[in-house]
């Protein structure tokens, strides 16, 4: 099934969790790595060129994943009302913190006007440039969040665990490849 | 000459000498200057060796100073600026970032940059040595910057006295706890060129 159910997450969207979740895991180590890095390093340019093209991509999927979510079925939350009322919010939460991070970042790369290049394929260009102390501002920004979105990724993760090992519900299994959905 | 008179003559060619000296000081004026940052004829910029193959360069925007000189008594000059070092600006804001944070200018902890100055020798021609502390990112050490004259006067527009000058001195990164630029990039050179108007 490509599309979602009432009772289960379709094929484009459980892709799209997946995708999103290794990107952005990979994308906080390497975020977290490529600041520390040497400048004589022969990473120093690399790694952090590879962040910021990912970073972009990610947006655009997002956006895509997003639209995808408003125009499919929502497979019905489980748990106590409490539990899903949590679970809304912290889904809500994870989307925003990503909006929120991608913009922050795209603000410290093109803070002095410069475009930033998504792998030589092609080149956003700057918007809101030039503020005083937009690179700073929006770093601080853009770390902070990154670290909020971790924590709640982890809550959202252990939160996945607990409805599969201790509900024994489907919630986990339905955003997965494997059989019985 | 009776002793009366000896002390009456005595204290009047005292209090003639003292006052030739004060009227001296006086005629030769010297001034306080403050720096035109309103005008921007001010400038503070670093060059710096990328990988050992070509200049940087960069300045600090927001910085301000006075001095006191006197061209008849070029020795009594003093200096004193004041840089707000996050205001750092080599033209690539990621590469602001990276020198404001903590390899390097560390500005969260040390956002002010200060040099007082304490003495300056003239070295004729126009030239001078200018002898100061200066205290970046929490060290204060002793820097000698060369100087250079560059002119004086009134301008076309205004009542005060301006004069200007350029200031150049090297300093070791590791000298204020940075990391080295590498091999090549160990030394950071300043030019500060500033035009004072007189207070």
């Amino acid at each position: 099934m490509i599309k979602n159910s009432e009772h289960s997450y379709g094929l484009v969207a459980k892709l799209m969790h997946w995708l999103m979740a290794l990107a952005v895991i990979g994308l906080f180590a390497l975020g977290l790595y490529m600041v520390e890095l040497d400048y004589y390093d022969r990473l120093y340019r690399t790694l952090p060129h590879i962040h910021k093209s990912i970073g972009i991509l990610l947006f655009a999927v997002l956006i895509g994943r997003l639209l995808w979510r408003r125009f499919n079925p929502q497979p019905k939350p489980q748990g106590s009302p409490a539990e899903r009322r949590i679970a809304h919010w912290v889904h809500m939460a994870l989307y925003l913190l990503m909006v929120a991070i991608m913009v922050s970042g795209y603000l410290i790369s093109t803070a002095d006007g410069r475009a930033i290049e998504v792998f030589n394929w092609f080149e956003v260009p700057a918007t809101l440039a030039d503020i005083d102390g937009q690179e700073d501002i929006a770093g601080d920004i853009h770390e902070w969040l990154a670290w909020t979105l971790i924590a709640l990724v982890a809550l959202h993760a252990l939160a996945a665990l607990k409805h599969h090992f201790i509900d024994k519900d489907n919630t986990l299994k339905r955003m997965t490849f494997f059989k019985g959905e | 000459m009776n002793t009366y008179a000896k002390k009456a003559l005595r204290t009047l060619i005292t209090g003639l000498a003292l006052s030739t000296a004060l009227l001296t000081t006086n005629s030769a004026m010297a001034r306080e200057y403050q720096f035109d940052i309103k005008g921007a004829h001010a400038f503070i910029q670093f060059q710096i060796k990328h990988l050992g193959f070509s200049w940087l360069s960069g300045r600090f925007n927001k910085f301000d100073g006075t001095f006191n000189w006197d061209a008849a008594n070029p020795n009594a000059s003093s200096v004193n600026v004041e840089i707000d070092v996050a205001s750092l600006d080599s033209m690539h804001a990621e590469r602001d970032k990276h020198l404001r944070g903590e390899d390097y200018l560390n500005v969260d902890k040390y956002p002010q940059a200060t040099f007082t100055s304490t003495s300056y020798t003239d070295q004729g021609d126009g030239k001078g040595l200018l002898k100061g502390n200066l205290n970046l990112r929490g060290v204060t050490k002793e820097i000698a910057i060369d100087v250079e004259f560059i002119g004086a006067g009134k301008s076309p527009w205004g009542a005060g006295l301006h004069a200007g000058f350029r200031g150049t001195v090297a300093l070791k990164l590791e000298d204020f706890g940075m990391r080295s630029m590498g091999p090549g990039a160990e030394h950071v050179y300043m030019t500060l060129d500033v035009e004072g108007i007189s207070k």
